[in-house]
């Protein structure tokens, strides 16, 4: 069975979920980061406390590199879809490949355009278009998330299409229809929250690092390192909860789109009324059993029907070869949910410590704050992976499978390319990772130096940023 | 309906060309800057060079994600055929493309530690291989692809060959040229000076690699030879060898004569003529010798859907992309007290 063609598939099939996985980490990161950048500099230009131009300072440095490895990375995904999924482009092409370059016309070009103001240009335009430029950066994630999810739920949902019968092709008939499918909203909403959250332990946990390690000096953590702290945790405390509502509501929404995924996600294989929740368990797709498993009584039709007799799907009202690898997305989702209740709990623990004024003092709250450093990635990741693989066996759900929808390439060459990838990856993103730790190793301090230090001396100082010259414009800087 | 479907292609053929050659002048020059890091090995003189670029490289690279999306939501029929054809190519391409972006911030994050001169090395390789992998693909897409029922149905190293590394190397020298008169244009002293030497032999380069493709193209197929032969597309050819000469010792001259801006010009002028020829070359087919426009074309909806949109924003994008530039124009120079 596993002949060369299938093979190739299957790596096909890793490398775009290995590319995918890699990029969303940095648009994530780059959504959430621009739009505190944006707040940082509204906050400073509305109070003109010094605060708030050195958090800006401090942050935008990792931005940049952030950034830059968001581009390099989403720059494969925008040939993949024709390198490894070239039937796939081919036929949903006249749908994603146009909802694509509506993304790259109204949010790629905005973010790079002002992307160089925004980092090299504070001495050289005004105070207000710098903040424009910065809002726009902003604005331009959070469009860039919004046409790429509008096209990722189309291929869950597909709707407003018509099938050309001569050529297999999807025509797009009505693109209010195709852009508003009925995933879009709970997908935008849950993505833009679960950016905002990363972002939030990420800033969270380096400040508690660096009241870490003030304290362990006996020290106390400057003004920057307190103001970020307490910024990020209000975030948590209030965004958190709001996810987990989301992420409810965008899984009773899938339970009426996509009644399957939900049977793989719970591990159910018979159809009930007033069933249970898996705490654990381990599905067998072949003996069609969950084994193992850990059960709470009623909290299944509790939690997806929102009442105790309501009827869950099991995976055996579905034909075997329309039911996804159940196993994979029943831990990816449990992570997450788990991760979010987690979240959620710091969040509240941070208000009991806020009201207690033990916030900035507390070390044991600090050492967990940052443990949860890397949490809303994972989550995220773990979400992906439940969205995607629930979708499987198809690319366009229920339309087009993914079996029929990978290129003509070669195993040879799918393999060359996966290592080379796999190498790549590695060693850049590997070292772009090492070089955020060490920039975020060094605390904000007040007075934070620019990041276009307009004298190279200044750049060797404090060695971090680029921009090592004047740009000695006609006007003068 | 019956015109739409045969005008929309022909509309979003022109615009696709547009983006590519706006593409490859933008990101030429910063791919040529990388390539010239070879030639120039002092740290300070090397930011400067990186500095030209820093603030606009992003936006340049961008409008090769429009080439790509594109071709994949108005000539899918071309993206699904050119892209598993050129498979090994655009991989080696986009992996360049991934050390030369990240080396921008990387190079100098890791100042002072041993990692940096990978980075400095990941920036010069990462956009000389780039180059190349472009130009062999250009030559590739020239010389045909074999296509079975609309898929790709050749092997994997079918485009490598002579004609297609001979294309690799002359887009090379080409881009290594507009990035030595971007320089040219962009810096003071003893860089510049440097760069107008460079120029001259990266020019003398970049001629013979035009003679020889022009000479070489109609040879590939007989139908390229008489689409050039043809009236009235002899018209619009005819006067290109000249034009190319012209710019030549146009170029070669205000090198010698210190004009600043000009030898960017001409190198662009070049560019222009080179990518223009070849849109003529293999008009009407969006991949030869077999898939016309229209065989690989989306519907109409989708054509004239994007169309729209495009014709709004496409102004926009330029407009802002012209004042990003205004705001970082002007000679770069070392900083003070930089030695
Ligand atoms: C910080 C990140 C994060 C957190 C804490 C959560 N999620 Fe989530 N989840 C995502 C990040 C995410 C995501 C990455 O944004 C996904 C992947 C695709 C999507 O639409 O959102 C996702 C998908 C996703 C799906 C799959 C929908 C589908 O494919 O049709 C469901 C049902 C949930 N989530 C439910 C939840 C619940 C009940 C959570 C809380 C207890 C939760 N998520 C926390
Ligand atoms: C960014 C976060 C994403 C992650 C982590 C992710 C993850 C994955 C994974 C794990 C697979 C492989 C599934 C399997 O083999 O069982 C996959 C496949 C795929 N995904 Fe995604 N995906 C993401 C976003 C997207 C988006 C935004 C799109 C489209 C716009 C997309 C389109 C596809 C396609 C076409 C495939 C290939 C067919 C398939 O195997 O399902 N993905 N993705
Ligand atoms: C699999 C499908 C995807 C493709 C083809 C893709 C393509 C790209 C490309 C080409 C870029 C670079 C843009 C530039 O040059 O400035 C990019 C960046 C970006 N992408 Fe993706 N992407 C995908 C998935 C996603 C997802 C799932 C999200 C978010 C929900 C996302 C959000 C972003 C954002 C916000 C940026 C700009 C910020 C940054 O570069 O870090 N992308 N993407």
């Amino acid at each position: 069975m596993q002949n060369a063609h299938d093979i190739a598939l299957l790596l096909a099939r890793f490398q775009f979920a290995f590319t995918v996985g890699v990029h969303i980490i940095f648009p994530a990161f780059s959504i959430g980061l621009a739009a505190y950048l944006a707040v940082l500099e509204g906050a400073w230009l509305a109070t003109g406390r010094q605060v708030f131009l050195d958090l800006y300072r401090y942050w935008i440095k990792a931005f940049s590199i952030v950034f830059g490895m968001g581009v390099v990375s989403g720059l494969v995904m925008a040939y993949e879809f024709g390198t490894n999924w070239s039937v796939f482009s081919k036929k949903a092409g006249p749908i994603t490949g146009v909802l694509l370059s509506y993304e790259v016309m109204t949010a790629f070009f905005l973010e790079a355009g002002f992307l160089g103001v925004m980092l090299f240009g504070m001495n050289k335009v005004g105070r207000g278009l710098h903040f424009a430029a910065t809002c726009c950066v902003s604005v331009g994630t959070l469009i860039s998330m919004t046409w790429i999810l509008a096209s990722n739920s189309w291929m869950q949902t597909p709707r407003g299409y018509r099938i050309d019968p001569a050529t297999g092709q999807f025509l797009p008939d009505d693109w209010l229809a195709i852009i508003f499918n009925p995933s879009f909203p709970f997908r935008l909403v849950h993505m833009g929250l679960a950016a905002f959250l990363s972002v939030a332990f990420a800033v969270g946990a380096t400040g508690a690092w660096h009241m870490l390690r003030a304290r362990r000096a006996g020290a106390i953590a400057g003004e920057p390192v307190r103001v970020m702290f307490s910024m990020a945790m209000w975030m948590a405390a209030i965004v958190a909860p709001v996810q987990i509502l989301a992420g409810d509501a965008h899984g009773l929404n899938t339970l009426k789109y996509q009644p399957v995924k939900i049977a793989a996600m719970e591990g159910d294989w018979e159809t009930e009324g007033r069933a249970p929740e898996l705490l654990f368990g381990i599905p067998n797709m072949r003996t069609e059993h969950t084994d193992y498993a850990v059960k709470i009584p009623l909290l299944g039709s509790l939690i997806l029907t929102h009442s105790l007799d309501g009827k869950v799907p099991g995976m055996k009202d579905f034909p075997r070869d329309q039911r996804p690898p159940s196993p994979v997305i029943f831990f990816s989702f449990r992570i997450m949910v788990a991760l979010g209740v987690l979240m959620m709990l710091v969040g509240l623990w941070s208000l009991w410590h806020r009201r207690n004024s033990t916030l900035f003092t507390s070390p044991v709250f600090h050492i967990v704050a940052l443990c949860m450093a890397p949490a809303g990635f994972i989550a995220l990741l773990c979400g992906w992976v439940t969205t995607e693989v629930g979708r499987q066996p198809w690319t366009v759900y229920g339309l087009l499978r993914t079996s029929d929808s990978a290129a003509p390439v070669i195993l040879s060459s799918m393999a060359v390319s996966m290592t080379a990838f796999v190498v790549v990856y590695v060693i850049v993103f590997g070292s772009g990772l090492g070089i955020l730790v060490r920039l975020l190793a060094r605390a904000p301090q007040e007075g934070e130096p620019d990041t276009a230090p307009t004298r190279a001396s200044d750049m060797l100082a404090t060695r971090v940023h680029p921009a090592v010259v004047t740009f000695s414009s006609g006007k003068g800087a | 309906m019956m015109d739409f479907a045969h005008w929309l292609p022909i509309v979003w053929a022109v615009i696709l060309i547009a983006a590519i050659t706006i593409y490859v002048i933008l990101d030429g020059f910063d791919l040529g800057i990388g390539m010239l890091f070879a030639l120039e090995r002092d740290r300070g003189r090397r930011d400067v060079m990186v500095n030209t670029i820093a603030p606009v490289w992003d936006g340049n690279e961008t409008w090769m994600v429009l080439g790509g999306a594109v071709l994949y939501g108005v000539f899918p029929g071309a993206y699904a055929t050119l892209l598993p054809a050129f498979y090994l190519p655009i991989v080696l391409m986009l992996l360049a493309l991934i050390f030369r972006g990240v080396s921008f911030e990387f190079r100098v994050m890791t100042r002072g530690t041993a990692r940096e001169a990978l980075w400095d090395t990941g920036f010069m390789a990462g956009s000389g291989i780039a180059a190349f992998c472009q130009g062999a693909i250009l030559g590739g897409v020239v010389q045909g692809v074999s296509v079975t029922d609309g898929a790709f149905s050749g092997g994997p190293l079918d485009w490598l060959t002579p004609f297609s590394v001979f294309c690799g190397i002359s887009v090379t020298c080409g881009y290594a040229l507009l990035g030595a008169t971007w320089l040219v244009w962009r810096t003071t002293g003893t860089l510049e000076a440097s760069c107008r030497r460079w120029a001259r032999r990266l020019a003398a380069g970049l001629f013979v690699g035009i003679v020889a493709v022009s000479l070489w193209t109609p040879l590939l197929h007989a139908p390229y030879l008489r689409r050039w032969t043809d009236w009235p597309n002899i018209a619009f050819v005819a006067p290109v060898p000249v034009l190319v000469v012209v710019l030549g010792l146009l170029l070669a001259a205000s090198l010698r004569k210190g004009h600043t801006r000009v030898p960017f010009l001409c190198a662009l002028g070049w560019f222009f003529l080179c990518l223009s020829g070849l849109g003529i070359t293999v008009w009407p087919y969006a991949v030869p010798p077999s898939l016309t426009l229209w065989n690989v074309s989306s519907p109409p909806s989708s054509q004239f859907f994007q169309l729209i949109g495009t014709a709004i924003l496409l102004p926009i994008i330029l407009t802002y992309t012209i004042y990003s530039y205004r705001v970082f124009r002007g000679k770069v120079t070392e900083a003070d007290g930089y030695h």
